[in-house]
């Protein structure tokens, strides 16, 4: 589960790791007042940042032609202008695809003067199956590209769980960074935080970009979280009710959130071939399938080890909301299951849905023949697939050239 | 010979008394497995199936009965404590089929199976079988959930990351008159007790085991870990397929696992490892035995 910046800072500040003062407001009269606080306060430059759940917020631009999800502003008018400008309106970014995300939020944040950026994250690394604390000097940055181009400039510090980040861990990585002075006990409290929220939140990755050296009023160099992204191990939300709390629908796919009612895995793709499969991996080498005999896949669904009837039929529902869809395929390796009663599930579920679409069906395992004569018997169209090649070739076949 | 389990492995199941457990543990008892003993805490004294004893704690099921080995059948919240409990009992092989466990409860385990001689196989995962030399493979060891039925006795070792991809190959071998010697599922989840590289360690190891087929998917290096291996040690052909080319990256396709991360665990880079490593891959999944056959 991903959240917004404004929520990760919340964990993050259970964990002492330093921020920029400043909080989320839903209105801009809110944003003005909290503006006026923040500078009452001593801030010299506030930032108002809208909160959608994709990156490249800064450079992206408003479906109303307003430029910028993230400005700078010296004034609590300014504040209130700009936020005004974001609130309710759609933003699009590199991230969001055409159809952009609507703003819902803005943060009001001090925007301190900063001398030089970092690259700060804790993740899990699938090699050692252990955690993992991640920092560069190349910070602000997009940091993948250093990684692929520079990966030298990448510091790696490997954790032991039974121990966690240890202090002389985080210090030994502030020296990397070629942090001096009373910087390295700010960057070991911050990174030891970091990993704190990592770990006692269940988070699959804690990621602060930039992490900034600023200069404080005091004219002191100080360490600052300025922008922060968490994502949650869905897996363990059933430990955490107030993450749960956390979970914004509206920057979920709606027929994801239908799917995910009835168990179902759906994941929407930009092809015309819809397709039906138990288990993940028989439904990623079906769209593989399919794409290797020329089609495209218009989804990922898998319906399960036991799927139901009721479930089958949740799943042809979902599958033809999508308006690209020109056929279907369905793939089911009924080991246990009985393939009978799901040729049972697909007839009610072509029924119920009165489909036109070509609907290609590939029966195996448990009881096949029965399921097979279930689907030649129940006065439908629907085409047997003798393989999944054979299935593929038929499905990516029915709509002529893809 | 086979790999981890034979027909004579003593197997008990923690969660027994549970719906998924209890319907696993007939089929594999129906499929002549050695199931000795089930596990369920408050419930030690009673049978299952007016046969098999169960017990309160996996260490009175291995002192009763000499179990070596372990099905784990038990919700997500409480997987984690079930397989330090077989650990802890000194099980040989614990088989963890719960889907959903928390990521950082399986690098705890990982961390304890570091000082441990516990082989663990999952979790989220369909087990392990050793085919049996009777009808539809009667007679094997099943730990776990995949239909024993698809199974032939034989020489080709399958490993595979996916349960239905897996039953896929086999079918595929055993449509062919070709047996198998074990077949094991290792699991979806980003963090996991047997790798692929071990797994193709102890089938290049196993004289009864004469070809392999390796099932991966994106997300990770795994594939990559034992391409690497294979290329300089591995004695044994071996043909592989990798699911995910089609999938959009940062997404999760169904396992916690499957997942391209920062242009990292990509179908790509995988197939490439595959065939620099010599590997044979399938063009399509309906190809995997056929590929390897061909090897042969």
């Amino acid at each position: 589960m991903n959240i917004h910046e404004y929520q990760a800072r919340q964990l993050l500040a259970q964990y002492g790791v330093a921020m920029p003062a400043g909080d989320v407001c839903d209105t801009p009269e809110q944003a003005r007042q909290l503006a006026n606080q923040l500078l009452a306060g001593g801030e010299n430059l506030l930032a108002v940042k809208s909160q959608i759940q994709a990156g490249g917020r800064g450079k992206g631009t408003f479906k109303s032609g307003f430029q910028g999800g993230v400005k700078v502003c010296r004034t609590a008018d300014e504040v209130f202008v700009n936020a005004k400008a974001m609130l309710g309106n759609v933003l699009v970014t590199k991230q969001t695809g055409p159809e952009g995300r609507q703003v819902n939020r803005v943060l009001v944040v001090g925007a301190p003067s900063i001398q030089k950026e970092f690259y700060a994250a804790v993740l899990l690394d699938r090699s050692t199956s252990r955690p993992v604390l991640m920092a560069s000097a190349a910070g602000g940055v997009d940091i993948e590209e250093v990684a692929a181009r520079t990966p030298e400039r990448i510091i790696k510090e490997s954790i032991d769980p039974a121990l966690g980040l240890m202090p002389y861990q985080a210090r030994k990585v502030a020296s990397r960074l070629e942090l001096r002075g009373d910087l390295i006990g700010q960057a070991a409290k911050l990174l030891q935080g970091l990993y704190r929220t990592w770990w006692e939140c269940d988070a699959s990755l804690v990621e602060i970009n930039p992490l900034c050296l600023i200069l404080t009023r005091e004219h002191k160099l100080a360490l600052l979280a300025v922008d922060a992204k968490v994502s949650l191990d869905d897996n363990a939300l059933y430990r955490h009710p107030a993450i749960q709390g956390m979970r914004d629908l509206a920057e979920e796919a709606a027929l994801e959130i239908e799917a995910s009612k009835y168990s179902l895995n759906y994941i929407k793709l930009d092809g015309n071939i819809a397709c039906l499969v138990n288990g993940a991996g028989l439904a990623m080498a079906t769209m593989d399938i399919i794409q290797h005999f020329g089609g495209r896949p218009a989804n990922f669904l898998d319906v399960g080890g036991g799927a139901t009837k009721e479930q089958v039929a949740a799943a042809f529902r979902i599958i033809l909301q999508d308006p690209n869809v020109k056929a279907i395929l369905v793939n089911i390796f009924g080991g246990i299951m009985d393939c009978d009663v799901i040729a049972t599930g697909i007839v009610a579920a072509v029924k119920e849905t009165g489909l036109k679409l070509p609907l290609v069906v590939r029966l195996e395992g448990n009881n096949v023949e029965s399921g097979n004569l279930t689907l030649a018997q129940s006065g439908l169209t629907i085409v047997r697939g003798d393989s999944m090649a054979d299935a593929a070739l038929k499905v990516v076949g029915s709509i002529g050239s893809p | 010979m086979s790999i981890l389990v034979t027909p004579q492995t003593r197997v008990l199941v923690q969660g027994i008394t549970g719906a998924f457990g209890a319907r696993h543990a007939q089929l594999s008892l129906a499929y002549g497995t050695q199931i000795v003993a089930g596990v369920t805490p408050g419930k030690g004294g009673q049978l299952f199936d007016n046969k098999v004893p169960i017990f309160d704690t996996v260490a009175e099921a291995v002192k009763q009965t000499g179990a070596t080995a372990s099905a784990i059948f038990v919700p997500p919240a409480f997987a984690a404590d079930a397989i330090f409990e077989g650990v802890d009992a000194g099980l040989e092989l614990v088989v963890c089929i719960t889907e959903g466990i928390p990521v950082n409860d399986m690098v705890k385990v990982r961390r304890v199976l570091e000082d441990q001689r516990t082989r663990l196989i999952g979790p989220n995962c369909p087990g392990i079988v050793t085919p049996g030399e009777g009808r539809d493979s009667h007679g094997g060891c099943r730990i776990g959930i995949s239909p024993g039925y698809i199974h032939k006795k034989g020489h080709i070792g399958v490993v595979s990351r996916s349960g239905t991809l897996t039953y896929e190959a086999v079918w595929q071998l055993t449509c062919r008159g070709v047996g198998q010697s074990t077949c094991i599922g290792i699991g979806g989840d980003p963090v996991n007790g047997t790798s692929h590289l071990d797994a193709i360690k102890l089938f290049d190891a196993d004289p009864e085991t004469h070809g392999i087929i390796m099932i991966g998917e994106i997300g990770g290096a795994a594939e990559e870990e034992a391409a690497e291996w294979i290329r300089s040690h591995c004695r044994k052909p071996v043909a592989g397929f990798i699911a995910g080319a089609t999938a959009p990256p940062g997404r999760r396709m169904g396992h916690a696992g499957a997942i391209v991360s920062g242009g990292k665990g990509t179908a790509a880079a995988k197939i490439a490892a595959f065939k620099e490593a010599g590997i044979a891959v399938a063009p399509t999944p309906s190809e995997m035995a056929e590929t390897l056959l061909k090897m042969m």
